[in-house]
């Protein structure tokens, strides 16, 4: 690879899930290989990289973005959160536990991106943020149904096709069963 | 990706200047950006991120229209209140696009600058004339079914992407803009966007160094608004069609109308012809048929676009007959 622009690192420090890291990074660096190559913060996945598939979901000050399609560098004082902060095996973050209980997933490639993604999308929800499937956008409040989870959830791919225990899994967590 | 160089901007002024040397681009969401960076379509040598500039806010003016900060988000703009009430064409177009993700990101501004999604414009191997000038157009002849079939020319038949500016079209926006030399001006979205002609590459009148600031709603027109994309996949697809529109009708007859459409041309497409072939008639299918005759009176297709006018015709009716509450 050739160029006339001189690679330089620049030295960023991070939140991610409540730890401030500090990092000497290549300004191409994305945020997703950011946090899996140089923080080794592996669960969040990297599927299509052209912000596609959803894969790369993570939350940054409470709100679902795709890592692959934003720089590192871009991100010093965002308040970042990956699976890794949601919860542990031990104890599991609602969205997490709904997923193994509904059998939101097969071969689980996707699921850090779904759950991540589902937690930012309830959010928005709570917030009264209209979709396309909100028949009048101008009404305050959102009924949450099937429809709307799915049109809300349409950046994230699975290629198992779990999408109706996804599905389930977000209804449940929705409904306050795991508050 | 090719290396380059990173700065964050604090100050527009200085934006606007540090933009300004060869090779230099701004960067805010980073969605549309990025992607084609990874791809080399686009090879910026230094960054200028103006993500953090104060221009973030929805504002209401004197004359009862918005100014929306150019770095707002597509999904803070869809889900503000007064935009949800007074512009719902603009709530429905910004949700119609993109994913739930890439709203939380793109900006306002990006939006209007993306690029096309012409395969061959992303294909550093095929011909593109707004990719590498003079190259030649490998989509004339090519698989165009996503093509233009209005406004297109023998260089070019790329189709703007955005949903979001169809409906700044049929809302009169004005975009506005600070220049390198620090001068502030206002352009009509319906100037902003340029027809390919002979220099697809240069896709609006933004002048070298210059930084879309905001977007300027006039007060809402009267009439029911309504937005409607027809694509691929029912979610998370780009429009093969889409119409803005916004009727008013008076006991049965059509007081004033405005039709835009996406996906059809190389910028966002106003048709005059089908808001004259409405206004002063009785709201009825056959007047609707016959503004959308009216509308792609001219469209030509390319071979694997050809549906796109008869979609574009019934895509029409159908909003109509929606907003004007009828059928």
């Amino acid at each position: 690879m050739s160029s006339s622009a001189e690679t330089k690192t620049a030295e960023i420090a991070l939140t991610v899930n409540g730890r401030v890291r500090h990092l000497d990074l290549d300004p191409r660096t994305s945020l997703l290989d950011a946090l899996r190559e140089h923080l080794h913060l592996t669960g969040t996945k990297k599927g299509c990289d052209h912000g596609q598939c959803g894969a790369c979901t993570v939350l940054i000050n409470d709100r679902r973005i795709n890592s692959c399609l934003t720089l590192a560098v871009m991100h010093e004082g965002d308040d970042i959160v990956t699976v890794e902060g949601l919860g542990s095996p031990g104890a599991l973050a609602p969205m997490q536990a709904a997923f193994v209980d509904f059998d939101g997933f097969q071969c689980g490639y996707c699921t850090p991106g779904q759950i991540c993604s589902a937690i930012g999308m309830l959010a928005e929800v709570e917030a009264g943020w209209p979709s396309q499937a909100t028949a009048d956008v101008a009404s305050p409040r959102i009924a949450l149904t099937d429809a709307e989870i799915r049109e809300r959830m349409s950046g994230n791919l699975c290629r198992c096709a779990a999408y109706p225990n996804i599905i389930a899994a977000i209804r449940d967590v929705a409904k306050g069963g795991r508050g | 990706m090719r290396p380059f160089t990173y700065e964050r901007a604090t100050d527009p002024r200085a934006a606007v200047v540090a933009v300004s040397r060869a090779g230099a681009k701004f960067i805010s969401g980073g969605t549309n950006l990025l992607d084609l960076m990874k791809l080399e379509v686009e090879q910026p040598t230094h960054l200028v991120d103006i993500s953090r500039l104060p221009f973030k806010d929805i504002q209401e003016l004197p004359d009862g229209g918005l100014w929306i900060g150019a770095q707002a988000t597509n999904s803070d703009l869809a889900a503000d209140r007064r935009v949800r009430t007074r512009y719902p064409v603009l709530s429905q177009a910004l949700l119609a696009g993109a994913s739930g993700q890439l709203r939380n990101k793109a900006s306002v501004g990006g939006n209007l600058l993306q690029r096309t999604r012409c395969p061959y414009f992303y294909d550093t191997a095929a011909d593109c004339n707004k990719r590498t000038p003079g190259s030649g157009c490998s989509a004339i002849g090519g698989f165009n079914r996503t093509h233009a079939i209005l406004g297109a020319s023998d260089a070019c038949i790329a189709t703007h992407p955005s949903d979001m500016a169809v409906a700044m079209r049929a809302l009169e926006a004005q975009i506005e803009l600070l220049g390198a030399d620090q001068s502030v001006r206002r352009v009509a979205i319906g100037d902003f966007h340029r027809l390919p002609g002979d220099t697809p590459h240069v896709e609006t009148v933004l002048r070298p160094g210059e930084m879309i600031t905001g977007v300027v709603l006039p007060s809402p027109p009267p009439g029911r608004q309504l937005y409607r994309k027809v694509r691929d996949r029912a979610s998370y697809a780009f429009a093969l069609v889409s119409v803005a529109a916004i009727v008013a009708t008076d006991r049965g007859t059509i007081s004033a109308a405005r039709v835009a459409f996406g996906g059809v041309a190389h910028k966002p497409w106003r048709s005059v012809e089908a808001e004259a072939a409405l206004a002063g008639r009785p709201a009825t299918m056959a007047v609707f048929r016959a503004a959308a005759e009216a509308a792609m009176a001219n469209a030509v297709g390319r071979g694997h676009n050809d549906f796109k006018i008869e979609l574009a015709k019934r895509t029409l009716c159908r909003t109509l007959a929606q907003a004007a509450q009828v059928g």
